[in-house]
């Protein structure tokens, strides 16, 4: 527990529910960017979407198949781990469980990769029951690029790292394997209500 | 102690601080008097070497914890601090690669502690920075860039002054461009690892000038920061 700042008093953003806002976080109303790199140029022409790994036969899609996909449009509060979050943000993209349909696996785990060579680590729970989308819009936009464009995953209820950007597709797991921010240093779920930003929390 | 008009460094001791990688950086918590509390992150200064720890804070206009901790806070005051952290953008003296630093405005501040790394490691790696600032009053740690640049110690040192320059500057006055890139960056072949720390439009054409270079993309590590810093 913290000790009083001498002299701090801080803007409190009474607007805001604070039900809303998880510990230690606060409102923005820009989109902050943060990559571990450059951004890729990825065209759409050359962009597939895979699911591979623990599945008796793997699954691909083209960007004209993933768009003829049923699409959902969402509105969800994001929260990034270094400390903003933002309310009532609208995406549009394909959800997770549509994309895993009439698949059998034993897979308790996924890592998702991206164009870049970032990947991150979920439970498949994370990924399934309505919680996460791999969307292409957002505001109604196409994602821009330094957003994740072409494609991003969306998984809200976590961390934002876990939201790849630039996704390319998922690869089933029976184990936990740690991916990018979770080998330096990250936790290894991030959920933003039990402030699970670092290894020992 | 004051490093321009709106950029401080806080020197702080930390019991029992288990160390730190250059590039890492901490969490820094206030507390208000009826136990309101606000949280940011902010980059380590100071090498691993150093005695105390620096953090180095720019004081943002609409901020909540820059301008408590640029203006407000004394000597003798305690701060809560929770790091380090990050296992990506850091950088070891160990390393034998060139090194190339490319900061624009408080970006310098992660990239300032792997130089005072490099010099308190007595590395001998060859290292270039190029070092965006708005005016000549906005270069941070600027005394000390210029002796390091001076010593004849293997860093050479590039600053770009985008908004106004003084006379006689023999600079670059201009944003990043590619011209500015291909004099400053080491030839793709040697390597280099690469470090971009800055606002995002900065880092975004910094790092897309040294991909059109040629730079695997997987060289480049950055570290981007919007507004909202706090």
């Amino acid at each position: 527990m913290g000790f009083i700042s001498r002299g701090f008093k801080g803007k409190r953003r009474d607007n805001v529910s604070s039900s809303r806002v998880p510990p230690g976080q606060h409102v923005v109303t820009d989109f902050p960017v943060l990559s571990a790199g450059p951004t890729p140029r990825v065209s759409v022409d050359q962009w597939t979407f895979s699911i591979v790994g623990e599945i008796d036969e793997p699954k691909r899609w083209t960007w004209r198949e993933f768009r003829a996909l049923p699409t959902e449009t969402v509105t969800k509060d994001i929260h990034c781990v270094t400390k903003w979050s933002k309310l009532d943000t609208s995406w549009t993209g394909v959800s997770v469980d549509t994309l895993l349909e009439g698949v059998d696996t034993a897979a308790d785990f996924a890592t998702v990769f991206s164009d870049g060579g970032y990947t991150t680590n979920l439970a498949l729970d994370d990924l399934t029951g309505n919680k996460a989308w791999v969307v292409y819009e957002y505001d109604g936009q196409p994602l821009h690029p330094e957003h994740g464009g072409p494609v991003r995953l969306l998984v809200p209820h976590l961390y934002f790292w876990k939201s790849a950007k630039w996704v390319r597709g998922i690869t089933l797991q029976n184990e936990e394997q740690p991916g990018f921010w979770e080998t330096n240093g990250y936790h290894i779920r991030g959920d933003p209500w039990r402030a699970q930003r670092y290894w020992r929390d | 102690m004051q490093e321009t008009p709106r950029v401080a460094s806080l020197f702080l001791n930390v019991p029992d601080w288990q160390g730190h990688h250059a590039g890492q950086h901490v969490d820094v918590r206030l507390t208000a008097d009826d136990g309101y509390q606000a949280q940011r992150s902010y980059s380590v200064a100071s090498a691993p070497e150093d005695a105390r720890l620096a953090i180095t804070v720019e004081r943002l206009e609409d901020g909540e914890v820059s301008p408590y901790l640029v203006g407000e806070v004394k000597v003798g005051d305690k701060v809560e601090l929770r790091g380090p952290i990050g296992g990506y953008f850091v950088w070891n003296a160990e390393t034998s690669s060139p090194l190339l630093l490319v900061a624009g405005g408080s970006g310098i501040v992660p990239l300032m502690a792997m130089l005072r790394h490099r010099s308190a490691a007595g590395s001998k790696v060859p290292a270039r920075l190029l070092y965006s600032s708005r005016t000549a009053d906005d270069i941070i740690y600027k005394e000390e860039l210029d002796r390091i640049a001076s010593s004849g110690d293997g860093v050479e040192i590039a600053h770009a002054l985008t908004r106004a320059q003084p006379s006689g500057w023999k600079g670059y006055s201009r944003r990043i461009d590619r011209d500015m890139v291909r004099e400053i960056a080491w030839p793709k072949q040697q390597s280099p690892m690469v470090f971009i720390c800055g606002p995002t439009s900065f880092v975004e054409s910094a790092a897309g000038l040294l991909v059109d270079l040629g730079y695997d993309p997987l060289q480049i590590k950055t570290e981007r920061f919007g507004a909202t810093g706090g």
